[in-house]
């Protein structure tokens, strides 16, 4: 099982919310544009970059 | 009145030096055997001092002195106890039963006499 | 250009040798071995169609990152199991079974064909495009491009992989060298996709507006929510293929040197998957946009774009950037699937059946290394066939999924393996099984349909016409696209068997144990904890043999030397060959062959014994050591109670002794005083007294004389009594006539009878042997005698007579008195120091008291014995014997 490793919870956290996040039905509520661009092109590259960075901050964070 | 004084011992050549020595003195001397005779002269004699001697048959000086201080009769009896065996405990044990004196032998003649006749002084 | 690549690889897999070059960001970077040429060219083409459904396969692998735990274990269950591949590790889990690990490998195998046949055919268009319909000069006709691109990819391969044996089956080089080419992919993609949006649109903004005007393309800009099912499903099929694709295992799990790696690759490997991906749909749009009207393949965009206007270099590094993706892919994945394909499928066969030929083979590794490198060529093949067979019908992207599909049927029994202890052997096989069926069925053989080779019957009506058997439809189940249709239904039959099996079914000893350990990986510290569970004998040379003969002589010197020092060894021939000598060999012969095939050679060399026989033989032995303890406590414990008593007794007897001794002293004492009284006294009187009349003093004189006399006497006799008990008596043994003596004493007494008139006769006989003795001693004893006799006896009518009889083995003489006798008591006291018999009161006797003894001690040093016979009133009888000397 996992261990009681904060840093491996926390990324789970993440994944457990990233789930929902980048799926439907929350997926289908971005529609038209945001400023010029294309309003799920938008949302689905910013959600996703922002998971990575959280994670990254997470991963790389103090021990 | 001369003093009376009994001489107990088993030694036969032993009574006979006490006995030449004692008269000599001018006391009156009796003597004794063993412890039995011994108790019997005391009581018939009735001797101011006693030269009791502890290695006895029958019964031992201590014995004798043990009956004799028993006896309130005889309160005033002085005994001075003899014996080659000088141990401590065996002192301790005549003095415990209420010998006046404890000399060991061989004893000085004149010391002998001279604590006989400070004894008897008293 | 292919050369340039080549040659780059070449010097970082020099670098391995030595200093690990695998950093965190290597790691990280090497795991984009994930972006094949289907990233580079099928993503584009997937976005014409399915706008920014493209992007599920990178989601996926983000998601499935960020559950890090579980990558964790599976590394660390890998690295103490010595498992080098996803066959290995389903077999070990579930007892080592060597069914398992081929049931793997051949899925896998099956599975990843269609993959590589898409590498192959991405490779073959780019370089039709880039080539521009010149291609068809450039080889000679009958070979086909692709055929021949496959064969130098095998080349590349069986170069890079299988130069040496690792147990470890890790290959740092190709590792950097797919991290390097993941760069290479990325600068080229970002290349092309920079040139497209801003060189050929105005940016963003612009080619997203364009699309929104034109008809039929703005559906591309918006999600479709119908979609969702696929959307969630190519989730869940990416984030298993992330990890269950052999090279994504290989390079995650195997490849893997720090645990702490993972923690970049949570992040920067995502990171790189956003990046690459950003371009993707403009260039889709740039491409629909700029072809429109002419007919186009979208998959290769990216190149035909950059030739449209002319870039030609930029193309050129397009086409470069999306070959190292392909061949990155190729080669990491069929070294995966060789490794597998040896280790797991081939070489149990081997020992299985020709079990003599292979056991015998000195050095298996070139064996070995031969498998592999006919695996490649021969995995190859199949792509390429499949190529052939069914790459036609589909996009690149289409293709791929089939694959994914494939490898997704191992995720039940990983994970239940990983997280579920009751997960069975049988379990496991009939998930695979079942789940692999379906796959075949709703995927596999329908792409073959679809491309001709087969009768498309079963996938239009379903099997035998059974309607509910559509293969795409199974039981009605439609609407689905036919990915996650499959999914779906293999999964649910994977998931089914495999619970309902296991549940139903009994693991073994051996799974039981890996169970405990794959499971609580992180619970067990160390390796020790598995020595428990094997019992067995092996000689060392058996084993250290079988580690010669599979990984090399030298190699299997330098791990032994290796472990041996690991367990403060000098030299790792004095290692005991002990359970844990056993794991260690078993696992590095797993890195060489598989740990099913490593199992079997280590088993047939260890004798093991049964398991329950030994436990129960070991536990009677301690209760029958138990036993036989507590009695030996028993034992001791009487033993010293006896010791004690023996003790005390012996501490009693010192003490009366010591009494004695006392006593003895004391005595001494009062009768050396006694005459040395007399002898004062009288002395003294004399001395004072000269007026003493003559007859007192001649009589005192006569006493002292006397009592020096007895003194003297006295003393004497202590010295030698003295003397006899301590031994230390002077003897002058000679031939002794008794007989003489006693007449001799006789006759030295005579007088002192006659002072007192007591009678003395001696009856003695004729001939008396003679005696070995010490005459004066003898005299001595019948003096004694004598004169006690004549002491005791009244005078005038005392009578003593003297016997001297021989016997026949002593000489007894008999000094027999008339006296006036002993009691009993009498009789033994006499004999004791300073004891004297008789009244003591009315005749002081002269004796010492001593004369007795002495005469004991003396007649029993010649071994006689001296008593006295006697009762009161009727005399005594005095007896002693003299042994006669022994004849010889």
């Amino acid at each position: 099982m996992k261990r009681a490793n904060p840093r491996r919870q926390r990324l789970a956290a993440l994944g457990l919310l990233g789930i929902p996040l980048l799926s439907f039905p929350l997926l289908s509520l971005p529609q038209g544009e945001w400023a010029g661009l294309p309003a799920p092109f938008l949302y689905l590259f910013g959600a996703w970059a922002l998971l990575v960075g959280l994670a990254a901050v997470v991963a790389e964070g103090r021990d | 009145m001369a003093k009376k004084i009994l001489i107990v011992d088993d030694e036969p050549n032993i009574v006979i030096s006490l006995e030449f020595l004692m008269k000599k003195e001018g006391f009156e001397v009796a003597v004794a055997g063993d412890g039995e005779e011994a108790l019997a002269k005391v009581a018939t004699f009735g001797p101011d001092l006693m030269l009791l001697d502890v290695m006895m048959p029958k019964k031992s000086g201590f014995e004798v002195c043990e009956a004799l201080r028993a006896d309130p009769a005889r309160a005033g009896l002085l005994i001075v106890m003899l014996t080659a065996k000088g141990r401590d405990t065996e002192v301790a044990k005549g003095i415990a039963l209420g010998a006046d004196a404890y000399v060991t032998k061989p004893f000085s003649t004149k010391e002998l006499v001279a604590k006989v006749k400070e004894m008897l002084a008293a | 250009m292919g050369l340039l690549f080549a040659v780059a690889r070449f010097g970082d897999a020099r670098a391995d040798a030595g200093r690990s070059i695998i950093t965190a960001n290597v790691y990280a970077l090497s795991l984009a071995v994930y972006c094949t040429s289907w990233t580079f060219y099928g993503s584009v083409g997937r976005a014409t169609s399915g706008g920014l459904s493209f992007l599920t396969i990178y989601i996926g692998p983000t998601l499935m990152l960020l559950f890090a735990g579980v990558i964790v274990k599976m590394i660390r269950i890998a690295k103490t199991q010595r498992l080098t591949s996803i066959a290995d590790f389903i077999a070990a889990r579930y007892g080592k079974s060597q069914l398992l690990a081929g049931l793997v490998t051949v899925i896998a195998v099956i599975g990843v064909v269609p993959y590589i046949a898409l590498q192959l055919k991405a490779v073959a268009a780019s370089l039709d495009v880039l080539l521009g319909g010149q291609g068809t000069n450039f080889l000679p006709a009958m070979f086909d491009s692709t055929l021949v691109i496959a064969a130098l990819l095998a080349l590349f391969t069986i170069l890079f992989g299988t130069r040496h044996l690792d147990a470890t089956e890790r290959h740092e080089g190709m590792v950097a060298a797919v991290a390097f080419e993941s760069v290479v992919k990325l600068i080229a993609f970002v290349a092309v996709g920079l040139f497209v949006t801003y060189g050929m649109f105005g940016g963003f903004a612009e080619l997203f507006q364009r699309t929104a005007a034109t008809p039929g393309l703005e559906r591309l800009l918006q999600l479709d929510s119908a979609k969702a099912g696929t959307w969630a499903a190519l989730i869940l099929l990416s984030g298993l293929a992330i990890i269950f694709l052999p090279r994504q295992f290989q390079i995650i799990v195997v490849e893997n040197v720090d645990e702490s790696h993972l923690r970049r690759a949570v992040w920067l490997f995502p990171l790189y998957l956003v990046l690459i991906n950003i371009f993707v749909l403009p260039l889709a749009l740039g491409g629909l946009l700029h072809f429109q009207g002419q007919p186009f393949n979208p998959d290769t965009f990216v190149l035909t774009l950059p030739l449209a206007r002319g870039a030609e270099t930029l193309a050129l590094l397009v086409f470069i950037g999306g070959l190292s993706a392909a061949t990155g892919m190729v080669i990491v994945e069929t070294i995966a699937l060789s490794t597998m394909i040896c280790n797991d499928l081939v070489m149990p066969w081997l020992l299985r059946s020709r079990r003599f030929g292979v056991a015998e083979r000195e050095d298996l590794s070139g064996l070995l290394l031969g498998i592999r490198r006919v695996a490649i060529v021969a995995i190859l093949l199949l792509g390429y066939i499949y190529f052939r067979a069914a790459g036609e019908a589909y996009a690149l992207v289409g293709i791929g999924l089939i694959s994914f599909a494939a490898v997704a049927q191992f995720a039940p029994a990983m994970f239940g393996g990983m997280y579920w202890k009751q997960g069975t052997r049988a379990g496991a096989v009939a998930g695979l099984l079942g789940g692999f069926a379906v796959w075949l069925y709703t995927l596999l053989l329908p792409s073959f349909a679809k491309s001709g080779w087969i009768d498309k019957g079963f996938v239009e009506h379903g099997l035998f016409g059974i309607g509910a058997l559509k293969a795409q439809a199974l039981f009605g189940l439609a609407g689905l696209d036919e990915i996650s249709h499959s999914l779906w239904w293999s999964l649910f039959v994977n998931i089914g068997l495999y619970v309902g099996v296991s549940l139903w079914s009994r693991p073994d000893a051996v799974e039981a144990g890996q169970a405990e350990r794959f499971v609580d990986v992180f619970k067990h510290a160390g390796r020790g904890t598995d020595a428990r569970l094997w019992r067995g004998t092996a000689s060392a040379e058996e084993l250290v043999g079988l580690l010669d003969r599979f990984l090399g002589r030298p190699r299997a010197r330098q791990q032994l030397a290796n472990y041996a020092a690991g367990r403060g060894l000098d030299d790792w021939r004095s290692l005991p060959v002990d359970a844990e000598f056993v794991r260690f060999a078993e696992t590095q012969l797993s890195g060489a062959i598989g740990s099913a095939s490593a199992r079997v050679m280590v088993a047939s060399v260890a004798k093991e014994e049964d398991l329950g026989l030994d436990e129960v033989l070991d536990i009677l032995d301690e209760a029958t050591q138990v036993r036989a303890y507590s009695r030996e406590l028993e034992a001791k414990q009487h033993e010293l109670e006896a010791a004690t008593a023996e003790l005390r007794e012996a501490n009693e007897r010192l003490r009366e002794l010591d009494r004695m001794k006392d006593d003895f002293i004391s005595t001494v004492t009062h009768e050396l005083r006694t005459p040395l009284t007399s002898i004062r006294a009288l002395s003294e009187m004399l001395h004072e007294d000269p007026e003493i009349d003559i007859d007192d003093r001649t009589r005192f004189l006569g006493i002292i004389v006397n009592e020096a006399e007895r003194l003297t006497r006295l003393i004497n006799q202590i010295l030698d009594m003295a003397k006899l008990e301590s031994g230390r008596a002077e003897w002058t043994t000679s031939e002794v006539d008794v007989a003489a003596i006693v007449r001799e004493a006789m006759d030295s007494l005579g007088q002192l009878f006659r002072d007192k008139n007591v009678a003395l006769e001696g009856e003695i006989a004729d001939s008396v042997p003679v005696v070995l003795a010490d005459r004066d001693r003898l005299t001595q004893v019948m003096i004694n005698l004598l004169s006690n006799a004549v002491k005791f006896v009244p005078g005038g009518s005392g009578r003593v007579k003297v016997r001297v009889v021989a016997g026949e083995r002593a000489v007894r003489v008999e000094v027999i008195d008339n006296g006036p006798g002993l009691t009993p008591e009498e009789c033994v006291v006499i004999f004791e120091k300073f004891r004297q018999g008789g009244n003591t009161m009315t005749d002081k006797p002269q004796g010492t008291g001593l004369g007795l003894p002495i005469s004991r001690q003396i007649v029993e040093y010649f071994g006689g014995n001296l008593w006295v016979e006697s009762s009161p009133g009727a005399g005594a009888t005095f007896v002693f014997t003299v042994p006669l000397p022994a004849h010889e």
